[in-house]
């Protein structure tokens, strides 16, 4: 990459002038490969696929696609899509805005890891590929052949370094891997989405529903999966299903609706999650729901200190500590040491107050500081909480929290004689508890995505935006650093504290060891952090998502055991190395962190 | 802007000859290095000063010390006759603003978003009417808005309000940074080398947008390395060296002065301003701007 690169050494590209595959095929042929295989694989979803019902999902009937064949079904089924959509086929246009070919390639990439993770299941888990049946064999071909035909396609190749001679071996390594991965990533880029149609605003809702209600359907499906596999395929499928419809220029168009109609966007995202009771037979995965809710409430709450204020606060779950281990002192629980039973919201409000406190004190000595100090500081609050609570059981310090046993048999709540502890028949559902928290818990994380929206998007929501983005210049702009910066932090702790106060009456008992700084059970801080950050910083539905995953991730997949928080770091790893944006960018950190990109010039309202 | 900017009229609005700014007898310190030593300095309202000096002579350290990012060692700072708190917020509720010589804006917030921002000390909005959005917080917002796009308007960056602060050229961060200045309503701005980097054209704009800003009825301080520009812009010069003021007067007389001529020259003085150590600030200089490009306002230089 210096001056000696001579002409013979320009990187093996002779021929770029006709854009070619990665594999070697015609493109006709491989598109028509691709769209067949994919009908094909569909059709192999209504075939036996094993002899037995042993494994899980029962995929031994005819006709009739059970367990991961759904799965396989759908993949197979958007491939096919994707692969018409190629061909220009009239009244499948909207479907690639942005070119239909990348899309292609990673619906078929997603459809054949499905099906042979599939077969792969089967046969380790029956002894052998005896156990598969004609119609696993035609799923495992047929999604081959859609995979090699979509890989077949062409693509804009990139200008690649030439190698330097004078490389050693290592260095030369490092510098093709690098080529063939620009290569692969041009190999999945997405053209420009060509302009939008105008629809009218009725159309846009519709759509907006539309999406809204694939979301409630995927959500409950993968809330719902019933065993590792299946789980394992569904994050495969989803994942990947994703990809190929944001590369067809679908999520950038469909984002740009909801800009539109933040607040139709908005108010149907929380219909959708209420319905998610109404989906269920019993109340199984409303625990899982609700669960998911608190901790996804608690990160966005997290999201304002870190995302806006960027605070780094590393005891954050000591809040949500405070919160419902105040709401459980004055909510009737025999082992209190208070012998009070105050209503909800009475209790709801001190609960919060309480934390807003313990946000004051904890944020006025150390706010003053700038940077990596207040991160320790915080961390150092947050074991202290911890231990501090531990300790007050009447022997190591005074009688007020029970110590270790925590404080136990919090009543359920009873709201206007509405009885949470009970099953209430609602429009012919039967919802049971934690059903009726989860419809709580909505409640709150709507009071906490309010707050996020309307404190962004004002004067001291810029003023936080300042102080992250040059603390400096934001105090020559008249702002009173320690001041916004007080306000953002006690605010968090509001949130934490009113989210725990519910979680109190969830959970019945709150003990020390739900507060810990890390811990396989998310609410902890460090799991707390990492859903901001993988969700996306200073967005409200990266922590929402962020959180979502990290809860279901462990929760599904039991054999990740004591592994997991192996995993988990691994995962964050990765994550902050390819997309350290999150999953769900703020538009002004996808930039700051991708210089070279292609940057719009222009920041749209949509950004948060 | 006006027309007949090149008038050197009192401004407009403020009583002409007021004692706007008041810098007595200020020292800064940082160890052993005396970075500004005893300096006096008046600045009256409708007046456009300018000081120069060589590199390294504590300009901008003085600047700093106006500003209360640093609190002088000794010395006192009175704005319209009150000792100025030493906490930059304060200095810039109290009607001083600035603009920096490595540019500092918001990179990642839209232009018209940097101007709200300093538009905060103007503004009382806090929290509760955010969340609870009342009449109004609604009206104080389109207040705050109007007025950002009429300053945005009056530097030449309305149609650029929607964008990232970042995708501006450098002349227009430079502008944009003084927009963003005088959305705190100041008194008196303090400008840092405005046209370091400019092209002749962009130079000749500032002036006009400087001499603008004077008939708004600001007084303004200025930095700058450009001669022409100075003599064009000022009615006073005040020249630093070595952190002590050489002189102080009109441009003709402070460009005829021989002391003056001598430092710029690099004769030696009593003690030498040490070449070495001016080579040194450049240099470090010079790797800031390279970084400024990628990230403005990124550098830990104030
Ligand atoms: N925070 C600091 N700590 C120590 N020394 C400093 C600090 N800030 C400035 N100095 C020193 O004070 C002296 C004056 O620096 P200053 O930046 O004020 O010069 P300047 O006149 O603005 O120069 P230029 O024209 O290059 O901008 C320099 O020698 C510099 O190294
Ligand atoms: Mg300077």
């Amino acid at each position: 990459m210096t001056t000696q690169t001579t002409a013979a050494q320009t990187a093996g590209t002779p021929a770029a002038d006709t854009p070619k595959g990665l594999i070697g095929i015609p493109e006709t042929i491989g598109r028509a490969l691709a769209t067949a295989g994919g009908a094909l694989a569909v059709v192999s979803t209504f075939l036996a696929w094993t002899w037995t019902s042993e494994f899980p999902g029962d995929l031994t009937v005819y006709g009739y696609p059970g367990g991961l064949q759904v799965l396989v079904l759908i993949g197979g089924a958007l491939t096919a899509l994707f692969g018409l959509a190629s061909y220009g086929v009239k009244g499948l246009r909207w479907l690639v805005p942005a070119g239909a070919d990348s899309a292609l390639k990673l619906a078929a990439l997603g459809t054949f890891v499905t099906a042979w993770y599939t077969i792969i299941a089967i046969s380790t888990t029956l002894g052998g590929l005896v156990n598969l049946e004609p119609g696993g064999w035609i799923a495992a071909v047929t999604t081959l052949a859609a995979l090699v035909g979509a890989l077949a396609l062409p693509f804009e190749r990139p200008v690649l370094d030439a190698a330097d001679p004078d490389d050693s071996g290592w260095e030369a390594f490092r510098h093709n891997a690098r080529n063939q991965g620009a290569v692969l990533k041009a190999a999945i880029a997405s053209g420009t989405a060509s302009p939008a149609r105008k629809l009218p605003s009725y159309a846009e809702i519709l759509i907006i529903v539309a999406a809204l209600a694939v979301g409630l359907i995927v959500f409950t499906y993968g809330i719902g999966t019933e065993y590792d596999e299946l789980f394992v395929g569904f994050l495969i499928t989803a994942g990947f299903g994703f990809a190929a419809v944001a590369k067809a220029g679908l999520v950038g168009r469909l984002s740009a609706i909801t800009a539109k109609h933040r607040t139709v966007t908005m108010v149907g995202a929380f219909v959708a999650a209420a319905a998610f009771p109404f989906t269920q037979s019993d109340d199984r995965y409303a625990t899982i729901g609700v669960y998911i809710l608190i901790f996804a409430t608690v990160a966005l709450g997290l999201n304002i200190v870190v995302g806006l204020a960027g605070l780094l606060d590393l005891g954050y779950v000591a809040f949500l500590g405070v919160g419902a281990y105040t709401a459980a002192m004055v909510s009737g629980s025999p082992t209190s040491p208070f012998d009070i039973h105050l209503p909800f919201w009475l209790s709801a409000l001190i609960g919060a107050a309480v934390a807003m406190v313990f946000g004051v004190v904890i944020g006025a000595p150390t706010l003053r500081l700038r940077g990596d100090y207040l991160a320790i500081v915080t961390l150092g609050f947050g074991e202290i909480f911890r231990i501090a609570v531990l300790n007050m059981d009447g022997t190591s310090g005074p009688d007020i929290t029970n110590g270790s046993n925590g404080i136990s048999s919090v009543p359920n709540l009873n709201i206007l004689g509405f009885d949470f502890g009970q099953q209430h028949d609602i429009l012919g559902v039967s919802i049971g508890r934690f059903s009726n928290y989860f419809l709580l818990m909505l409640l709150i994380t709507l009071v906490v995505v309010v707050v996020f929206r309307r404190s962004s998007d004002s004067r001291i929501g810029r003023a936080w935006i300042a102080i992250r983005e040059d603390e400096t210049a934001a105090l020559a702009m008249g702002i009173n650093g320690f001041r916004v910066k007080l306000i953002a932090f006690a605010l968090g702790a509001t949130l934490a504290g009113l989210a725990g106060t519910v979680q109190a009456h969830v959970t019945y008992t709150v003990t020390p060891e739900q507060y810990q700084f890390a811990h396989v059970v998310p609410p902890n801080s460090a799991f707390l952090l990492a859903a901001v950050v993988l969700g996306g910083m200073g967005t409200i539905s990266g922590p929402l998502v962020g959180a979502a995953l990290l809860y279901l991730i462990p929760a599904k997949l039991q054999f990740l055991g004591d592994y997991q928080l192996f995993a988990f770091g691994l995962a964050l790893v990765l994550l902050m190395r390819f997309r350290p944006e999150g999953l769900i960018p703020n538009r002004r950190r996808q930039l700051e962190f991708h210089e070279e990109a292609e940057a719009p010039t222009v920041l749209s309202k949509a950004g948060a | 802007m006006t027309t007949d900017t090149t008038t050197k009229s009192a401004a407009s609005g403020a009583t002409p000859g007021e004692t706007v700014l008041d810098a007595r007898g200020v020292t800064m310190r940082f160890g052993g290095l005396t970075a500004v030593s005893d300096v006096d300095l008046t600045v009256n309202s409708g007046e456009i000063v300018g000081l120069i000096g060589p590199n390294g002579a504590g300009k901008t350290t003085f600047f700093n010390c106006l500003t209360g990012l640093y609190i002088p060692t000794e010395g006192e700072v009175r704005y319209k006759n009150q000792v100025l708190p030493p906490k930059s917020f304060k200095v810039t509720a109290a009607g001083i603003a600035r603009t920096f010589q490595n540019i500092r804006l918001f990179a990642n917030m839209t232009v018209l978003e940097n101007v709200l921002v300093g538009r905060h000390t103007r503004t009382r909005e806090g929290l509760w009417s955010a969340l609870l959005r009342g009449p109004g917080f609604h009206k104080a917002e389109a207040a705050s808005r109007a007025r950002a796009m009429e300053l945005l308007e009056f530097v030449g960056l309305a149609a650029k309000a929607d964008h990232l602060a970042r995708n501006l050229p450098y002349g227009e961060q430079r502008k944009l940074e003084i927009a963003r200045a005088l959305a705190s309503e100041p008194g008196l701005l303090l400008l840092d080398e405005p046209t370091a980097g400019m092209n002749p054209q962009e130079t000749r704009a500032a002036e006009e947008l400087i001499f603008a800003i004077r008939d708004r009825g600001i007084a303004v301080l200025v930095i700058e390395h450009d001669m022409r520009f100075i003599m064009n812009l000022c009615d006073r010069v005040a020249v630093l060296v070595q952190g002590k003021k050489l002189i102080e007067g009109d441009a003709a007389t402070v460009q005829r002065d021989e002391r003056v001529i001598a430092a710029y020259l690099g004769e030696p003085l009593a003690n030498d301003p040490g070449a070495e150590e001016a080579a040194e600030v450049e240099a470090a200089e010079a790797a800031a701007e390279a970084t400024t490009d990628a990230a403005p306002g990124k550098e830990n230089d104030r």
